[in-house]
């Protein structure tokens, strides 16, 4: 029997593919499915199977690996770079990460907080002076996470156009796999010569941090591409499904500007009910393992189909409902085991002050097009919205 | 008397417990894992937290004795 292609479309977009909702609650919790690389992988949905395996070292990040589970028939550009953080497995993923962790203390992250708040401030300045309606996507949502990533890395001022016009490239879904190729190349070309310069001249930096304590150049390299791809459009993307959401609840809406403080509990629900990045979630089995009575080789390609276990019943309580007061922080959007989310108290932050600054300075911000006839990111590996038109009422 | 153990060997520096309970959990600012401010629950609400924070670290890095 062959196993059914992996579905991604969402009929509801805070609710998964009823497929994925039917495999967690089947007898197993575990199915297989067939990825459009072709390659057929166990699909996990409980949250119980899917914390046990991401906590598991039988299980690799090794992305290189020819079983790892692939989204795409085009292979990914591994040759351009060394292995990253996010591919690495213990023992060497543990020095790696505490080489770096404390660049994303949670003190560390207020401590961004003014510079965040003042990028955020001049985007809905420019967004204000400019036309109605007008997409929130490419007006806010890319920039602003892209700007604070390049200021704690150390990119200058001058660059960051250069910077996200290759983002971009690599991110939109017109840009053919050469054209993604060569964004990547052109951005590890700047990066090197951009670390190369802080090694001449030292700077007070996360690269010029990381370079001083003696890591070597190339892993700065493959750590300060990983940083810049993966806190862009996901937190993008959570922008812009939290302001659709938000939209669409007026009261709650309302409450939230009354008291800031239900801003961070409802930034988590919004994360859960979401789970944007689950398919990064994935890994390659490396012995044989039981989960769930079914008996997993060495060499299977594994999914966590972390957006079903999201919305697990035996989890949370009306796990289908979305509840902006509910603040539960046991759910796998920012995964679970060794590679959490590095950047999740980052965007938390970005989140929260987005959120609390644009329905502060727009309280009149409305969609210019109904919220069911957004274009989703049904066919991507990070879910999200495309476009994002919004308009507002002139001051009164 | 129930007591928080927290092993920076195993802690990731997710900051999951410090957002949790700031009062019993710090990161260190070296290399951002768990530090500990207050290993004994001061009340039962503290303890809740705790259990919680055990429940959502990643790396589970944290436990509580009995
Ligand atoms: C809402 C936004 C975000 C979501 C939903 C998200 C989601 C995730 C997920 C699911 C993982 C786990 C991958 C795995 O287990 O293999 C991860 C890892 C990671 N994320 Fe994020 N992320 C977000 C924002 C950010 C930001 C802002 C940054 C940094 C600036 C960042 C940097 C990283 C890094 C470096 C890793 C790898 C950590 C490791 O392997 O130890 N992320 N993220
Ligand atoms: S939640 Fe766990 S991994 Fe994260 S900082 Fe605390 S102890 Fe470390």
């Amino acid at each position: 029997m062959t196993a059914p292609a992996l579905q991604t479309t969402r009929r509801c977009p805070y609710a998964p593919p009823d497929e994925h909702t039917r495999i967690r609650d089947s007898d197993s919790g575990i199915s297989q499915v067939t990825l459009p690389s072709g390659q057929v992988a166990w699909a996990m949905g409980r949250l119980e199977h899917i914390r046990a395996m991401l906590t598991d070292p039988r299980f690799s990040s090794d992305r290189r690996h020819p079983n790892f589970p692939r989204f795409t028939r085009e292979q990914p550009a591994f040759d351009l770079m060394r292995p990253s953080l996010i591919q690495l497995d213990p023992p060497d993923h543990g020095p790696a990460r505490k080489a770096v962790v404390g660049e994303f203390t949670v003190r560390r992250m207020a401590g961004l907080r003014p510079r965040i708040q003042q990028i955020v401030g001049e985007h809905i300045d420019a967004l204000l002076a400019g036309p109605r309606p007008t997409d929130l996507v490419q007006a806010l949502s890319l920039p602003v996470p892209s700007l604070v990533i390049c200021e704690q890395l150390g990119v200058p001022y001058g660059d960051h156009e250069f910077f996200q016009r290759n983002s971009s490239a690599l991110l939109s879904r017109t840009t053919t796999p050469e054209g993604r190729r060569q964004a990547v190349t052109n951005l590890r070309d700047y990066l090197r010569e951009l670390i190369a310069a802080k090694t001449a001249d030292p700077a007070d930096d996360l690269l010029g941090r990381q370079l001083a304590q003696g890591s070597d150049p190339e892993d700065v390299l493959s750590l300060a591409f990983l940083l810049l791809i993966a806190g862009h459009e996901t937190t993008a993307n959570m922008i812009s499904l939290g302001v659709v959401t938000l939209l669409e609840r007026p009261g709650e809406l309302a409450a939230l500007r009354e008291d800031p403080a239900r801003t961070l509990p409802a930034i988590e629900e919004l994360l859960r009910v979401y789970t944007i990045a689950e398919f990064a979630n994935s890994r390659v089995a490396i012995e044989d393992v039981e989960i769930g009575g079914v008996t997993i080789r060495a060499g299977d390609p594994v999914l966590a189909l972390s957006n079903a276990a999201n919305h697990d019943p035996s989890a949370f309580d009306e796990a289908e409902e979305i509840k902006l007061d509910r603040g539960a922080r046991n759910h796998v959007a920012f995964g679970f085991g060794i590679h959490q989310c590095l950047g999740q108290n980052l965007a938390r932050m970005e989140l929260q002050i987005v959120f609390d600054t644009l329905f502060r300075r727009i309280p009149t911000l409305r969609l210019a097009t109904p919220a069911d006839a957004l274009p989703y990111k049904n066919d991507a590996f990070v879910y999200g919205i495309h476009e994002l038109p919004v308009t507002w009422e002139d001051p009164a | 008397m129930t007591e928080i153990v927290a092993d920076a060997g195993r802690c990731v520096g997710a900051g999951q417990c410090v957002l949790t309970d700031p009062d019993a959990f710090d990161q260190s600012d070296e290399d951002g894992t768990v530090v500990l401010l207050q290993a004994v629950p001061a009340d039962d609400e503290a303890l809740k937290r705790a259990q919680i924070a055990v429940e959502i670290c990643p790396s589970r890095a944290l436990s509580l004795t009995d």
